[in-house]
């Protein structure tokens, strides 16, 4: 089913995603890949504490976005020429982010655009925390960059490509590949296929 | 003897880095193309037909296919009559490649250790293969390999005994196990024998042969032909979402092996298959 979504995320919009629709997302997503995911984990953990109710906490302001309700995009882009937003934006591979993702989604996070497969830990975490991971395409990044309007490095500027950005993006496709009810578009794709075509 | 200084090199290897991540190659866009009208899938359509807008995109704003624009990796071919004047060749090819990925507005995917993982900032080191051959010439083949797929790569170390089934079940297991990682529509290259590092060689030299080419040998030739067959049977389709094609061509190389072995080293490409060759 085609959807137009707006992030950050309201519950209701959330809770209606389903495995194999295709979306168009609009809002502010942040871009952060291996080595800010790193620095984001890191920083969580130095910065844990317990709360005297028992919940473990942690210093918010040690992250440069805040996670609640919003969407990280595993983006890398080129530089931008005189006059472009951004350069080339496509996804990278999402595994390589699998350490990471159950912290950052107990601590708020809710979507993650990407490519490929994530692990079992990631799914269950998924489920727990009533996120959703959408898949764009793979090496259409000339293309995805046209739906992001604006682009800012709002953090860990020294990582070069690997910057945490904020952008604004319209109509950006995507495709819900696992969403908060463990369904999980990848591992029915190929059965689908072949029930299609039958 | 012939003598080609530097300067011409470094000029030629910063245009062919931009280039290539700007235009794909002609035998690329056409089995895209190709693969749009045969797929049945929807969805798959829908993708392979984005690919190709993103193609247009690309050339028309400069923007490059895809944002990984990978480690540059070159083959290059020196006649043994030729003498080089200037810079040592292998520096004048990364002097290219950072006059190339600066002014291309190329992404710099490179970090000069892979623990402490600090960018170079220039994109390099390049990786470069040489190979000394006959005549005056030196023959530049670039192909700037993003690593996505090179990370759902593999080289297996098959027994003789495993044979043809053995070469075409662990190509199939590699790219099952790669599925929607490594950007399906695939170009799957492939080393068959020499050694370890040979075979592994072979299969990404094997991914700048033009698609839809065949191997020399015959048999082999027709082991590309079946296992592409048999990779679209797998369902896994573009992006790894359902579809028909899930690869646009095999291309194995061979070479001469060892009496106990059996290499097989596979390498994994995208749809975004770069690669161009210059003479100079």
């Amino acid at each position: 089913m085609n959807k137009h979504i707006k992030v950050p995320f309201s519950k209701d919009e959330l809770a209606n995603l389903e495995a194999g629709d295709y979306v168009y997302i609009s809002g502010t997503i942040y871009s952060a890949r291996d080595a800010a995911h790193k620095r984001m984990y890191d920083a969580i953990n130095a910065s844990e504490y317990k709360h005297e109710d028992g919940k473990v906490l942690f210093d918010k302001n040690i992250l440069p976005l805040d996670l609640t309700n919003n969407v990280i995009y595993y983006l890398g882009p080129t530089p931008a020429r005189e006059g472009q937003v951004i350069g080339s934006a496509g996804p990278t591979t999402s595994s390589r982010m699998d350490k990471y993702t159950p912290l950052l989604l107990e601590k708020g996070l809710r979507g993650m655009i990407g490519k490929g497969k994530r692990s079992k830990e990631v799914i269950d975490a998924i489920v727990e925390n009533k996120a959703v991971y959408f898949a764009a395409v793979g090496g259409a990044g000339a293309l995805l960059s046209k739906c992001i309007k604006k682009a800012e490095v709002i953090a860990y500027d020294d990582l070069g490509t690997e910057a945490i950005r904020k952008m604004e993006v319209e109509e950006f496709p995507a495709i819900v590949v696992a969403d908060s009810k463990g369904n999980n578009l990848y591992d029915t794709a190929v059965d689908n296929y072949f029930k299609r075509i039958n | 003897m012939r003598t080609l200084n530097t300067d011409v090199i470094i000029s030629a290897v910063k245009d062919m880095c931009i280039s290539a991540n700007l235009y794909l190659a002609d035998d690329m866009k056409k089995k895209l193309e190709e693969a749009a009208i045969e797929e049945d899938s929807p969805l798959g359509k829908q993708i392979l037909e984005q690919l190709m807008e993103n193609l247009d995109i690309a050339a028309e704003d400069k923007i490059p296919i895809c944002q990984d624009t990978g480690m540059a990796v070159f083959f290059v071919n020196v006649g043994q009559d030729l003498h080089i004047e200037g810079l040592k060749l292998t520096d004048a090819i990364n002097e290219g490649v950072r006059q190339g990925y600066k002014e291309g507005y190329l992404r710099k995917s490179v970090v000069s250790d892979p623990l402490i993982r600090t960018n170079t900032g220039d994109n390099t080191p390049a990786i470069i293969h040489y190979d000394i051959v006959e005549g005056d010439k030196l023959e530049i083949t670039i192909a700037p390999k993003g690593f996505g797929s090179e990370n759902m790569s593999k080289v297996y170390m098959l027994k003789p005994s495993d044979g043809e089934e053995g070469v075409k079940a662990s190509v199939l297991d590699a790219v099952k196990n790669a599925g929607p990682n490594a950007c399906p529509p695939l170009v799957v290259g492939v080393g068959l024998g020499g050694d370890f590092e040979l075979a592994a060689k072979m299969a990404k030299k094997a991914l700048t042969r033009e698609a839809g080419s065949h191997s020399k040998h015959e048999h082999i030739a027709k082991i590309e032909e079946e296992l592409l067959k048999e990779i679209n049977s797998t369902g896994i389709g573009p992006g790894g979402l359902g579809g028909k094609i899930t690869a646009l061509a095999v291309n194995i190389e061979s070479h001469a092996t060892h009496i106990a072995g059996m290499p097989l080293a596979v390498n994994m490409c995208c749809h975004v298959n770069r690669h161009l060759t210059r003479v100079l």
